[in-house]
């Protein structure tokens, strides 16, 4: 792990809950010092030096490309506080409800003295249960939160139906086929399922995401394992995502109440709630042998410089030819970072998967190009 | 020769300067230290954020997460401000020891019989008074504002796309320099900014941001950070840099030029960098004298004594140190 300062970025409508959560982790008695970054003081009942407000500045540092936009405001304030040695455990930064989180979270990538120091953990986006299909059709901010998010936590869970409740996650599910989906009431979601996630870590990424590496989404689609299904031992039991593949399937305990799509579910015929029409966002999740590196590299950096501003975010491990180490990527609009991970184990397939969540990307061209860089 | 009096502070030197004559060192945790005048301490912000030296080098001023501007003296601290709830992300001093100061997108001007406000659409990033503190310059997003102290009068808006993040007037006044986000400066001729070629000097090519500028004795060179050399831009003619190569001093392979201090007397650049080294570099034919040698961590402030014989530095890490030079 590195000695950076963690951030992570909590989003969420209007109404969704932020500020209950803020102000659970301002008073919880969990032994670690957050800073919290917030746009207004507003609701936040707790006067706390730990609290910085600030004006939500939008900079837009090449020829106003959606890629290259940061919050100029964090630049100021993050380096700000840390200029003092170990004073925080990490930072939290809460966006207004109306916000787009891909400034927020370039500000980490391209901000050369912000990213020295402190280093993007998680995207977290509070959904309300009850009023999320409505905002699918007036707010396009809600959905693009969602499909940003690492984390969604579906929170006022007690104000829908539980027919209501499966609609929502596969809703969500087809906005943002990897986040994985915790459900709250007065957002009372342990602290741990949001801090320190790591999930822009690459030496973490993905390693707890069951439905990235589980292979079968399509073969078992109404047999699902629910994110937040606890078949896998809690997070960060070692592994647990690794289990994922093969036929690990197998857990006699598991409930299956929850009827969700998988993330690769593209059927257009799909019963899901008619709110479903209004998602936008869409997911392309690719998968195959072992790839080519003299091709690859090419093609996804060609890929996000073109399409960068339609592509959301993107996660993936790549298995490369004479490689024995897994490569792992994500990217959030044109900024792509990869790297070896750790070795493949032995009984692992290798085989590479990405996905990718975005606005009008071209599935044919994105598949077709992705396959030309298959080992030969 | 160069003999140095280290000092270690153990918290970030935001400000290493001279206060009648002593050297004075602001630190982040809000103290402020006058470490051979009786080794005094004072506290002045709880979470200090921001410090500039007053121009008659008499005290300084502070700025803090406690939302207060303080000024510093030998003999103490007084209260210039307090904006309650608010970090002060920048102050700067002005003739008759007015202050200027700023939180998110608002400026405020403290003198002598008045504090006065002036707002903003965008976050203000940096202050600078011009020559005799009749305006003052606010650098924000996408250009610089330009207002009267005293008058209600509209400002004057000089527009450049992008964030301006620190602003300095030439010491005659002819010129405006911001350092911006993108690592380049960018320079406006004051008397020349109706017209819109003849306004502009944009000045690139920085590996990382020009965050410290440093004006020459008359403004013959500003010197700036941000490069493997101090960069020294000509703007002795009357185009100002345009056209005309830069000096690079003190150029190194492995590190990066963090703080710059031109002498008050002569045409020589105090160069700190990301390693802790400090130099003297000559404008004229870049001849180099070693200071200090490289520490824990980058030179985070560096200043010249009023005649030039003496020189403070302070790091990120905390070290700090008075140099004396002799020939």
């Amino acid at each position: 792990m590195s000695d950076k300062t963690p951030v992570t970025v909590l989003t969420g409508y209007l109404g969704s809950g932020k500020t209950t959560l803020l102000n659970r982790i301002l008073s919880d008695e969990h032994g670690k010092k957050y800073a919290v970054i917030v746009n207004e003081f507003g609701e936040i009942g707790i006067d706390n030096d730990l609290i910085v407000e600030s004006d939500e500045e939008i900079y837009e540092m090449n020829n106003g490309c959606v890629c290259c936009t940061v919050r100029g405001d964090l630049v100021r304030v993050v380096q700000g506080l840390l200029k003092r040695k170990g004073r925080f455990d990490g930072i939290l930064v809460e966006t207004t409800g109306l916000a787009d989180p891909a400034p927020v979270a370039q500000t980490f990538f391209m901000d050369d003295d912000v990213r020295a120091k402190a280093q993007l953990d998680t995207v977290v986006a509070l959904v309300d249960a009850k009023h999320f299909p409505l905002r699918l059709k007036d707010a396009p901010e809600a959905e693009d939160q969602v499909a940003f998010a690492d984390v969604v936590i579906l929170n006022k869970t007690d104000l829908v139906n539980e027919a209501e409740l499966v609609k929502l996650r596969a809703t969500i599910r087809k906005i943002n086929p990897h986040a994985v989906i915790h459900t709250a009431q007065r957002s009372n979601i342990s602290l741990d399922q949001v801090l320190d996630r790591g999930s822009f870590d690459l030496d973490r990424i993905l390693e707890d995401d069951p439905h990235f590496l589980d292979v079968h989404n399509h073969d078992h689609p109404d047999h699902q394992c629910d994110p937040d299904c606890d078949h896998h031992g809690g997070n960060g039991n070692g592994g647990g995502g690794d289990g994922g593949d093969g036929e690990a399937h197998a857990h006699g305990d598991h409930h299956h109440h929850d009827h969700d799509c998988g993330p690769d579910c593209d059927h257009e015929d799909h019963k899901l709630d008619s709110n479903t029409h209004d998602v936008t966002v869409k997911s392309i999740s690719l998968r195959a042998g072992e790839m080519n590196h003299q091709k690859f590299f090419p093609w996804i950096n060609k890929l996000t410089q073109i399409d960068g501003p339609d592509i959301l975010r993107l996660k993936g491990i790549v298995a490369f030819e004479g490689d024995d180490d897994r490569f792992v990527v994500q990217g959030v609009h044109m900024i792509v970072e990869g790297d070896h991970q750790r070795p493949w184990h032995a009984d692992e397939k290798r085989e590479t998967r990405i996905v990718f969540i975005g606005r009008n990307l071209d599935r044919e061209k994105i598949e077709r190009s992705f396959q030309a860089c298959v080992a030969a | 020769m160069a003999i140095i009096a280290p000092y270690d502070f153990d918290e970030h030197v935001e400000l290493a300067t001279f206060v009648d004559d002593q050297p004075a060192f602001a630190l982040v945790d809000g103290t402020v230290r006058f470490p051979t005048y009786n080794q005094q301490v004072f506290e002045a912000n709880v979470g200090l954020l921001c410090a500039e030296r007053s121009q008659d080098y008499a005290s300084l001023v502070t700025g803090g997460e406690d939302g207060r501007v303080m000024r510093v003296g030998l003999q103490g601290v007084e209260q210039v401000a307090e904006q309650e709830r608010k970090w002060i992300d920048v102050v700067s001093c002005g003739p008759n020891n007015a202050v200027g100061f700023a939180a998110g997108r608002t400026v405020w001007v403290a003198t002598k019989d008045m504090v006065r406000q002036f707002d903003h659409q965008r976050a203000v990033e940096g202050i600078a008074f011009a020559p005799k503190g009749m305006r003052i310059a606010c650098s924000r997003y996408n250009g610089v504002s330009i207002h009267w102290v005293a008058s209600q009068a509209a400002p004057v808006d000089l527009h450049w796309d992008g964030a301006h993040t620190g602003v300095v007037y030439s010491p005659d006044g002819r010129y405006i320099v911001t350092s911006m986000a993108e690592n380049a400066l960018h320079g406006w001729r004051l008397d020349n900014v109706k017209s819109a070629e003849g306004a502009h000097m944009r000045m690139t090519g920085y590996p990382a941001k020009p965050k410290s500028l440093s004006w020459s004795p008359k403004g013959k060179w500003l010197a700036s950070s941000g490069a493997q050399a101090a960069i020294c831009w000509p703007f002795a003619g009357k185009q100002g840099p345009m056209g005309k190569e830069p000096k690079e001093l003190g150029t190194r392979a492995d590190a990066i030029v963090t703080q710059v201090a031109c002498h008050p007397v002569e045409d020589v650049v105090a160069v700190g960098y990301n390693d802790g080294m400090v130099m003297a570099v000559k404008i004229e034919d870049a001849a180099e004298a070693l200071l200090r040698r490289p520490g824990k961590s980058a030179i985070s402030s560096l200043c010249w004594d009023r005649r030039g014989d003496r020189l403070v530095f302070g790091s990120e890490a905390g070290e700090a140190g008075l140099i004396t030079v002799s020939e």
